[in-house]
Parts: structure tokens; sequence; C-alpha cells
């Protein structure tokens, strides 16, 4: 017993873990076109910054829009003014030299010297990674741009040890010397410059060094991390890092493409992983963000220029398979940025269904390809293809012919289908049974594809049932999601009972004598409705079958009363009832004028005290008269006064921290002054006795 | 007869005891002053709060507390400076003095704090 629950519980957690790695990816299209004009767009022709305009560009020219005309002219001016200013940072220069790029100014002949040895100079005196990355990668893009200066980068050795100084153990690496936090965004960074050195290096490099890179690199893609949905990507280690998961894996991504490139090598990144992270990034949709855009369209166009490891991926357009439309399931296979994919061939492996996970319905099944709409179909469905959930397991297999390309593709993609069909329902009848015996008193067949007028009635002895079949195409059991049995009084008043179904019968049974209480004791006319429902199920219904006249005893005094029913159907959306709070009633203070009374009343015995003083002769003869031993008495004198004006602020508005602070200080004072004081006194009373 | 008689002894010894007073030293009878001028303001304060209510409750606490702390405290320092006191024989009135200024300035600290 319970090592048949244990396997079912297990089975349980198989299905849900491959259920939760199913899902689809879709290529960037048109609806990403469209998009970027909308989160690209500049403030009066022309953008905020260099970097910004950068970005901006770049991924209009990977999406193929033409938009350059519109902002050359106020664009290019920034840029030729950063080109041939000796002035600009090195951040500035590279910004443009990319802008550069894509929209070709005319510089003019000065230009491009100045700001080469500009360049050149940055990279002799750099010692941030920042600084190298900029000069480095902006040398590289003027070597692209002017083939005519010459360009070299000096001991380039030296600045290539100089940068992998910075690096990590963890292959994450620093932004400078002095900050030990370590950062896999600038790791990205750090791989773009090491390869922009590599490509300006005049002559080969110590193979020594582009190991530790090569090893730095395995080291870096150890720590990829992975949803559930079989996507990967780079995160940050610490939790308030500026950049998130989509521009560190971007970064990463950039670096990794460019240093194979100069390499000429494949990515150090095995298929599955090149693939989960295109599909990262085709996972995040369409960004509304301009910088998360940039980076998930650079990083896929990186992915797809590269010429050792492009990622194919498979969509589907529609995941529903419709039994009674009888359409093929389409497939289509592409790149990332939405380019037509090699000759290959694809084969659905498994459809394993939700209710059997162990056994495929569909085997090793090759779809079909149609070369007008570049889609993979699978027309034709085995007999026991019932509807339901399934997952369907597709597998590329890529033709033998050499390609230009080296492609990858996932090993295998898991796809969520949804079979839906029409259900048959048969045998329905509603029928009102005597309780006691069971016999039927009335009995009516209904047809629930449409509306009946079936009249019948009961009293609260006496039962209703109702009963249906309902089957799947291929004649299997079949449990809906909802089928519901609504009995509507003519007040309004609803009651929603579940209609129950076991194997293929379907049956609620109403026992009117229990249900008293719960249709309130309200006699009358119920109008009956019945729902069904699925997901999977194309004719869901909704009929009203007809009424039913109950016939129920009168209400005691104690039963709840039926709830008041609104005359519109949408007012229970409408406003509630105003909440009145109460609050503390604050308390009766004495009149103004009664208090001021008191207040001089109180006044009163400090006057008799004074008065009482001067009948009393006071003196204060024996104050002190030499200066120094007055200085201490006045001096405590003004302490004691001085504390009790700290006790009056304390009460107006200092708080007990400070004023204990005050006070402190003050008593440290006082006790002073008044050990002074006092000691002189007793020491002139003593003389005075002794003498 | 005995009515006159006891009004005649309760006039005597209301004499002789004022007279007894009046030899007391002076700065004992400042004391005395303070202490009644304590307690009457006290009494004032419990009169007021009998006559309108005792809302804010730790004012009125504060304020009756306070008189008779203080009163409490002369008090102290009377049976210290009394030089008929053969216990505290030995003890300085200066000292006796300091502990009545800084007792007070404790208690007056804390009422200020109590009375919000």
């Amino acid at each position: 017993m319970m090592a048949g629950g244990n396997v079912r519980f297990l089975v349980l957690i198989l299905a849900v873990a491959i259920c939760g790695a199913a899902s689809v990816f879709q290529p960037i299209s048109d609806s990403h076109r469209s998009a970027a004009l909308d989160v690209f767009v500049p403030v009066d022709g022309s953008y905020k910054s260099l970097e910004e305009a950068y970005e901006a560009l770049k991924t209009l020219e990977i999406l193929g829009i033409d938009k350059k005309s519109d902002l050359s002219s106020k664009t290019c001016e920034n840029v030729v003014k950063v080109l041939q200013s000796s002035s600009s940072t090195l951040k500035d220069a590279f910004y443009a030299l990319n802008v550069n790029g894509i929209l070709k100014c005319k510089i003019g002949e000065a230009g491009p010297k100045d700001i080469v040895s500009q360049l050149q100079a940055g990279v002799k005196d750099a010692k941030l990674l920042l600084d190298f990355y900029y000069s480095v990668r902006g040398l590289v893009l003027a070597k692209e741009q002017f083939p005519g200066t010459d360009i070299s980068l000096g001991d380039a050795e030296a600045i290539f040890r100089s940068i992998k100084s910075l690096s990590q153990s963890d292959g994450r690496w620093r932004y400078s010397s002095n900050n030990p936090e370590s950062s896999t965004f600038a790791a990205g960074l750090a791989y773009e410059t090491l390869a922009g050195v590599i490509s300006l290096a005049p002559s080969e490099f110590d193979p020594s060094l582009i190991q530790s890179v090569k090893t730095g690199i395995l080291k870096l893609s150890d720590s990829i991390q992975k949803y559930d949905d079989g996507t990967f990507y780079f995160d940050e280690k610490s939790v308030d890092a500026s950049q998130g998961p989509i521009s560190t894996t971007a970064s990463v991504i950039r670096g990794l493409t460019s240093f194979a490139a100069s390499e000429s090598t494949g990515l150090n990144l095995p298929g599955d992983k090149i693939v989960g992270l295109a599909k990262f990034f085709l996972g995040v949709g369409i960004p509304g963000d301009a910088k998360d855009f940039f980076n998930q369209i650079d990083a896929l166009a990186c992915l797809e220029d590269n010429k050792f490891s492009v990622p194919l991926i498979l969509s589907l357009p529609s995941t529903v398979i419709s039994l009674t439309k009888k359409e093929p399931l389409k497939v289509k296979v592409s790149t990332v940025l939405g380019s037509k994919a090699p000759a290959l061939s694809v084969k659905l492996t498994q459809a394993l269904s939700s209710k059997s996970v162990d056994s495929s319905v569909i085997n090793n099944q090759e779809l079909k390809f149609d070369a007008d709409s570049a889609t993979y179909f699978l027309d034709s469905f085995p007999k026991n293809f019932d509807i339901g959930k399934y997952t369907f397991v597709f597998k590329i297999v890529l033709d033998e012919s050499a390609h230009e390309k080296v492609y990858i593709t996932e090993a295998q993609t898991k796809v969520p289908i949804a079979a839906t069909g029409a259900i048959s329902i048969e045998n329905a009848e509603i029928a009102v049974l005597d309780s006691d015996i069971g016999s039927v008193e009335s009995q009516k067949k209904l047809d629930l594809t449409k509306d009946g007028a079936v009249s019948l009635s009961a009293n609260h002895l006496q039962k209703l049932r109702l009963s249906f079949q309902l089957t799947t195409p291929l004649g299997n059991a079949f449990k809906p999601h909802q089928a519901f049995f609504k009995l509507k009084h003519e007040s309004q008043v609803e009651h929603i009972f579940l209609v129950k179904t076991s194997g293929k019968k379907s049956e609620l049974v109403l026992d009117f004598l229990g249900l008293v209480e719960k249709l309130y004791y309200l006699s009358g006319k119920y109008e009956i409705q019945l729902s069904i429902g699925d997901a999977s199920m194309e004719n869901s219904l909704l009929s009203n079958i007809g009424h039913i006249e109950l016939d129920l005893p009168e209400r005691p005094e104690k039963a709840t009363r039926p709830p008041l029913q609104s005359t519109e159907p949408y007012s229970r959306y409408g406003p509630k009832a105003e909440i009145s709070h109460i609050f503390r009633i604050p308390e009766k203070l004495p009149a103004k004028q009664l208090s001021l009374v008191f207040l001089g009343v109180i006044v009163l015995p400090f006057i008799g005290f004074l008065i009482g003083l001067t009948r009393l002769g006071v003196n204060i003869k024996s104050f002190p008269s030499s200066t120094g031993s007055a200085i201490s008495a006045l001096l405590f004198h003004c302490g004691i006064g001085a504390v009790l004006l700290l006790y009056v602020l304390f009460w107006l508005k200092l708080d007990l921290f400070t004023t204990l602070k005050a006070l402190s200080l003050l008593g440290v004072f006082l006790l002073f002054v008044g050990h002074r004081t006092l000691s002189q006194l007793a020491s002139a009373s003593n003389k005075l006795k002794s003498a | 007869m005995a009515r006159s008689s006891t009004s005649k002894d309760a006039q005597d010894l209301f004499h002789s005891l004022r007279s007894a007073y009046l030899a007391t030293p002076k700065n004992l009878k400042i004391i005395d002053l303070y202490v009644c001028f304590a307690v009457i303001t006290a009494l004032i304060q419990v009169a007021y709060m009998a006559l309108v209510g005792s809302f804010p409750f730790n004012s009125f606490l504060s304020g009756v507390l306070s008189c008779i702390g203080t009163a409490v405290l002369a008090v102290c320092l009377r049976i210290q400076v009394n030089k008929e006191n053969k216990e505290f024989k030995d003890l300085a009135p200066e000292r006796a003095f300091a502990d009545f200024v800084l007792c007070n300035l404790v208690l007056h600290l804390v009422i200020i704090n109590f009375l919000g």
C-alpha cells in the first residue's frame, strides 16, 4: 500500500518537473521591430547622450529598421565635435566612434589622428578597467573606420598583463586595483578589451596567457545560473549590484563572442547553455526600457553573428490542436533574430500525456516540411490521441552537409500542447424522486444543446436528480473542470451546486429536506440553469433547462433571512456603505478662566512664603565677602538657577536625552562649585565656633 | 465652668506652644515656612482637581508629588540641621543642605519628565 502510494507520489513529482521545464520561446519578430520604434524615441531630433544614441542606432540597425536619415545631422554634429576636440573623455570618444561606425559621418582629415593619439595615450596611462575598455575598444573601432591611419598598441603584452591583473580567481573582474569588489559585468568588459588587445597586437601572444584567459572563462561559466524553464543567465553576486541579469548576461556574451572571434574559435560553452542563454533573452519579451532592449538585441546579434555556435530556436505559432478542425500542428525553426535556418529535419520523439506520464502516445514521428511557409507540420495524429494536456518533445536533426556556420540546437525541446475536441453529452435527464421509496414521480429527458422549457414541481419531502453522460471523441470518460447547477428564485436569490462526475456518469441529487434551511425556506418558482465547461471542451455549454415549483414549509422565527438582492445585477460592484469611524471623544477640559484663576491662586502661597521670609528677618549677611568665595557662591546660585532653567526648557521643548546630557555637564559644574562654596562656609562657621 | 477651663487650657496651651516656637532658631523657622508653603500648594492643587476632574492625571500627580516631595526633603533637612538632634551631631549643616539641593534637583527632573 505504502510503496504504491510512494511510487504515485514520485510519478507526480516527475510529472510536475517535466511540466515545469516545458515552455515556448518565440524568435525576434515584427512586433519587436515596431516596439523598437516606440522605445528608441529621440528628443528633438537627437539623443540625450552619445551612449544612448549608439544603443538606439545599433538596435535599429540589427533589427533592419532604417531611421538613419532622420537623425544623422544632429547626432553627426555631436560626433564630429567630440572627435575633433582634444579634451573629450575616453568614454565620449568611444561612443562617438561607435556611432560613427553606424552613421558614417564625415570627420575630416585631421580628426582621426588626434583621436587616435588621444586613445593611445589613454591606453598607456590607463589604470582602471573602464579606461582600458574605452581606449582599447576605441582603437579597434578607429582601425576599422580609418584604414589609413597607423594604430599601434605599444607593448601589447604588458597591457594584456595589466588588464589580467585585475581578474579574480573565480573568473570575475575588479574595476580597479583599489576596489576589492568583483563583478561579472566587468568580466564581460574585460574579455572584450582583451580581445581588442589581441586583434591590435602586432605579433602572436604567448599561448600561456591565452590559456589563462580561457581557464578564466571556464570558471566564469561555472557561475551561470538557471531558471526552471531551461534558460541560463549570468547575474551579479552582490544583492545591490548596479547591473541586473539582462545587462550582466549581455556583457558576458559580448565579451565571450569577441574573444572567440579574435581567437577564431568557438565559445567555450556547451551547446545547451548557449541555447539557454539565447532563450533567456527571447524570454524577456519586448522590454520597455531602452537599455534592456539594446542589451537583448545586441546579445542575440552576437550569438547569431559568431561562426561557431549559432543557436537555433524551435517555436510554435499555436500550441493548441483542435480535433474537430483537423488542422496540422505547425512548428517553425529559425535563428534567434528570425533568419532562415539551414536544412534540417524535426522529429517528434515523444508525446507524453498528463494523465499517463510513462507511456508516450506518439513515438519518433518525423514532421513534414513546407518550403513555401518554411514550417514543419504534423497533420496525422494516431487513433488513440484523445483530448487533454500533453507535453510534446521535439528534436532537431541537422542535415549532414557542410554549412558555412556551425549551428547548435537543444538536445530536446519540450512544449506544452493542449488538445481540444467536442464532448458528446448523452442521456441527460432530470427527475423528481420521492425520498423514502426512491420512486420516480416525474422524469424528463433533456437536450442540453438548446434551452428547454421543462416544468417540474416538488415539495420539501422529495428529491431532484440530474444526470448525464460525458464522453470524449474517443469514447473515454471525461471529467469537466466546471459542472454547475444553479437554482434561481423569483426574488433573485441564487444557489449553486456542483455536479459530481464518477467514471462516465455525472449526477447530482438534491435532497430538499436537508436543503430547506440553505434555500431560506423560500417557496415558489425556481429557474434551473446548467453550465458545463472545460479547457479542452470546444462545446462548453450554459443552458437554461426550465423551472421547478418548490413547495417548502414556513420559515420559523430563528431561521436566517435571505440576503437582500438588489435589482441591479452589477450593484455588487458599486460603492459600499459609508463607514463612520468612532473616534475617541476628547476629555472635557475646564474653562479657561477657571484655570487662569487657579494659576493665580497657586502663586499666592509662594508670595506668602516670601512675605513670611521678610517677616522672619531673612538676610544674606553671611554671604562671603572675599572675592574667591564670593565668586564660587555666586556661581553656585547661578548653577542651581541654570539647572532649574534647563528643567523649564525640558518641559517646553527638549527631550530627555538632550536634557540629561546638559544636566550631566551642569551637574559636574554645580558639584564642583557647590563643594567649594559649602566647604568654605563650613570652615568659616567652624572658625567662628572655635573662636 | 469646665468649658471655660478647657478653653482657657487650650488658650494656655496655644500660648505656650507659640512662645516655645518663637524660641526656635531662625533657620529652622525658614524651613518650617517652606514646608507650609509646599503643603498649601499641594492642597490647592488637590482642591482644583476635585473641582475640574483629574483628566491629565499624570500632571496632577506630578504637581502634588513635587510639593509633597520637596516638603519631605525639607523636613529631612530640618531634622539634620537641628542642633538639638543628637544623632546628627557630626553631620555638618552644609552637607545636609547640599543633600537637600541634590535631592530636590533629582526630584524635579523626574517631576518635569512626568508632567507631560
